[in-house]
């Protein structure tokens, strides 16, 4: 069974039909990039899964239990977290509540210290700023604060929207450097990006989404060498 | 260099003719001509010369604190400029005013202001006059720039502090007639308008003197609180010292000023309760007085005698009405909660509105009292003493406003506040926090509630009666006023924002129909220069200095990449 399984999602703005049927699985232990251009329905797909948007049709599986029976905010309780598109951090809290506040939804005091220390661990440069303002971290320092904040709530998926807007190369290098080790250390992850190549060069498998439907899927390295994606996605001629 | 000089001139000239333009604004709304009976130093100069003469110098002052790293040449030269400029259009004005009648459009063109604007002399010699204390005003500016910033802060200090005391002279007096030996040697430096001569020379060298000592002080290494101990010995002594002096007001200040207080504390209470939906949560409410109206209705509906035959007391009516205020804002709460920012606003406003219609309705009469409200109202009881003076209430106001602020205090740093201030951040991604939006949401709402009808219930009690058209909307945007102007989200700066914003109006009733006039142009002036608030919550204040922050956050990432380029 997979991890997460996504089932025929059509999810609705008003009138405006914005997912039509979006089917995908990610397995244990993966990374899996939604890739597409602006408008696609990327953010869309992630904002359903956690429950912030509710579709009109279709299921959204952890596990094999049915999600969008549930309020957004029990769906972290499940093992779903997120990092938000634009970081969005608490700007006017510090650095360290803002990482309790990620694990909002953890009882055990200790298990919260001990997430702290994992994180400070990950980036040590949040130790260093731990009780400075979010609103005044860097993008690369905010970006950090997002997925570890995501990471104190122990989920057993992450879902990441757009992680590298707006930061300079050499900070995305780093962060795509911390999606593998994170991966490593037993987190799924699922990724939607606009950079496809840095995502396809992280990723296990890929879904190409378009116009709010997926029109391609396969291993990372395969859609690196498919000539549609390499002509839309990748600038290559 | 002359390209730079050059191009302040026509900044400068455009200062002076503003300057100008907000001198003769003020001398045709009429306040020159009603406040020149007033001195702020008998027979010297009157309330109405510094209301037209100070354009001259605040803008200069201003303008040249603008303009850094000017020769002292050049600081005169702009300071006289700008104040001849200023004086230039008064001169116009006058001669316009005399020469037309001017008094169809604006009906206080009057002789008498003309002769106050040419200080009674001829017009040729006036308008020199006028002419010569407008450049004056402009050169006196530019003389701050010169002294030695101590000095200048200095006697800044003793202007500022002799025209307060001038102008506050009625109140001054009244209050200090209370305090024995101190009565008469503080009423000697007064005349019967104004301060005396003699005593304003006096006062002046006291404050500038005081002023200028202190800032010359060198800290000393005693002072420095080293141990912790010590620090936290001090931290205590401070706060003993403002809980005993906050005792002593009443008996000190006497009726006038108690009364004031009251209505100070009042909105402390309100303040402290709408900071928590508004600064903490971010909930943007415009009907905050409908809990206030349902705290001291329910008072009056259950303590008085017209509409109860067996009407409780105070203190038993105080639950039920907090209960009340609870269960309204839970009410308001439960609608509302799927909206955000300006339409969570019109919704709240539109409560607002009903709660007081309600009130004034004839369908409710027989309950509420209609347009007549309700009267004989209980006041409380402790032990055999009703508390019915303002000096007696202020001390119910007082510990109100003492529990309700050190519970909001201990709010604001649990977690129930950190998860407030999530929700205000970013709804959405709290949420996906696990935060339950809704139940918080709630929570602010209804502490909110709670906190304003216990207000509602000592207003209520002071009256000894209430009436639907105390419960207007312009008391929820007071409230909201007070919490911008103190800082939003900070506790002290409701204490701030309700002293300034609730008291001011009352000093100034001198300024009769002015006063708003005043009171307004203080807010426009502050909004401008003060986004933040008088006194800000330090997170706060960070937010509102984006553009700072922004070009410190391009740094810093300048800096990360390199950082991370050397690394490689």
């Amino acid at each position: 069974m997979p991890l997460l399984e996504v089932e025929n999602l059509h999810t609705y703005y008003g009138n405006i039909h914005a997912l039509k049927g979006i089917s995908l699985t990610v397995e244990k232990g993966e990374i899996v990039t939604l890739i597409g251009g602006n408008g696609a329905g990327k953010t869309t797909t992630l904002r359903t899964i956690c429950g912030l948007l509710k579709p009109r049709e279709g299921r959204v599986k952890l596990e094999g239990e049915d999600l969008t029976q549930y309020k957004a905010h029990d769906i972290v309780y499940k093992g779903i977290a997120m990092v938000p598109e634009g970081r969005g951090v608490f700007a006017r809290l510090t650095v360290m509540e803002n990482l309790e506040m990620g694990a909002f939804s953890l009882k055990s005091k200790d298990q919260v210290n001990k997430n702290i220390e994992r994180i400070f661990g990950l980036f040590p440069r949040l130790k260093d700023r731990r009780s400075q303002v979010a609103g005044t971290l860097s993008g690369g320092e905010q970006q950090m604060l997002a997925t570890g904040r995501a990471l104190m709530a122990n989920p057993s998926i992450l879902l990441m929207d757009e992680p590298s807007m707006g930061l300079a190369p050499v900070l995305v290098e780093v962060i795509f450097d911390t999606i593998e080790q994170v991966n490593k250390e037993g987190v799924t992850i699922l990724l939607v990006e606009q950079n496809a190549l840095m995502a396809l060069g992280v990723a296990h498998r890929g879904y190409v989404l378009q116009t709010g439907e997926i029109i391609l899927s396969d291993s990372a390295d395969k859609l690196q060498k498919n000539s549609t994606v390499q002509k839309a996605y990748l600038g290559m001629e | 260099m002359q390209s730079q000089n050059t191009s302040l001139w026509k900044p400068a000239i455009q200062s002076g003719l503003i300057a100008g333009g907000v001198a003769v604004l003020l001398s045709l709304v009429g306040m020159v001509a009603t406040f020149n009976q007033r001195f702020i130093i008998s027979g010297v100069f009157s309330m109405g010369q510094v209301i037209f003469l100070a354009p001259m110098l605040l803008m200069s002052y201003f303008f040249l604190r603008k303009t850094m790293a000017l020769s002292s040449q050049k600081i005169v030269l702009y300071g006289l400029l700008i104040g001849v400029m200023g004086g230039l259009v008064l001169v116009l004005l006058v001669l316009l005013g005399t020469n037309f009648n001017l008094q169809a459009m604006f009906i206080n063109s009057s002789s008498k202001l003309y002769d106050i604007l040419t200080f009674n002399q001829p017009l040729a010699p006036g308008l020199m006059i006028l002419l010569a204390l407008s450049a004056v005003m402009g050169v006196l500016a530019s003389g701050s720039f010169l002294i030695p910033p101590r000095i200048s802060a200095a006697v800044i200090q003793g202007i500022t502090w002799v025209l307060l005391v001038g102008l506050l002279r009625d109140l001054i007096i009244t209050v200090t007639s209370r305090w024995g030996p101190l009565a008469g040697p503080v009423k000697s430096l007064f005349a019967v308008s104004g301060l005396k001569p003699l005593g304003a020379i006096f006062l002046f060298a006291l404050i500038s003197g005081l002023y200028y000592w202190r800032n010359g002080k060198p800290v000393s290494p005693a002072q420095k609180p080293t141990q912790t101990k010590d620090r936290s010995l001090l931290f205590w002594a401070k706060w003993a010292g403002l809980i005993i002096l906050l005792l002593l007001l009443p008996p000190i200040l006497g009726i006038f000023f108690s009364d004031i207080l009251d209505t100070v504390f009042m909105y402390i209470l309100m303040g402290i309760g709408l900071n928590i939906v508004v600064g903490f949560a971010g909930l943007l409410d415009l009907g905050y007085v409908a809990f206030f109206a349902i705290g001291a209705y329910t008072m009056g509906v259950l303590t008085s005698p017209e509409l109860n035959a067996d009407p409780m007391t105070y203190w038993q009516a105080l639950p039920f009405a907090m209960i009340a205020c609870v269960v309204a804002g839970l009410i308001l709460g439960l609608p509302v909660l799927k909206m955000r920012g300006d339409y969570l606003a019109i919704v709240t406003l539109g409560f607002g509105e009903i709660v007081r219609l309600l009130a004034l309705s004839d369908w409710l009469r027989p309950w509420f009292g209609g347009s007549q409200g309700i009267q004989l109202i209980a006041q409380p009881v402790i032990g055999n003493m009703v508390l019915n003076t303002q000096q007696e209430l202020y001390y119910l106001f007082l510990l109100g406003v003492g529990i309700v602020a050190f519970i909001a205090w201990r709010l604001r740093d649990s977690r129930m506040g950190r998860t407030w201030m999530a929700i205000r951040e970013d709804e959405d991604v709290a949420i996906a926090m696990g935060i339950n939006h809704v139940a918080y949401k709630l929570m602010a709402f209804a502490t909110g509630a709670l906190f304003s009808g216990i207000a509602g219930t000592i207003f209520a009690a002071k009256l000894q009666s209430v009436y639907p058209h105390s419960m207007n909307f312009l008391v929820s945007i007071n409230v909201l006023c007070l919490i911008i102007i103190g800082g939003m989200g900070s506790i002290p700066g409701v204490f701030v924002g309700s002293l300034v914003l609730m008291g001011s109006p009352e000093l100034l009733r001198e300024f009769a129909e002015y006063r708003y006039l005043v009171y307004g142009a203080l807010l426009v002036v502050m909004m401008l220069t003060r986004p933040e608030g008088l006194w800000p919550d330090a997170r706060r204040k960070l937010e509102l200095h984006e553009e700072e922050l922004e070009a410190e956050a391009h740094v810093l990432a300048e800096a990360e990449t390199s950082a991370m380029k050397s690394a490689k």
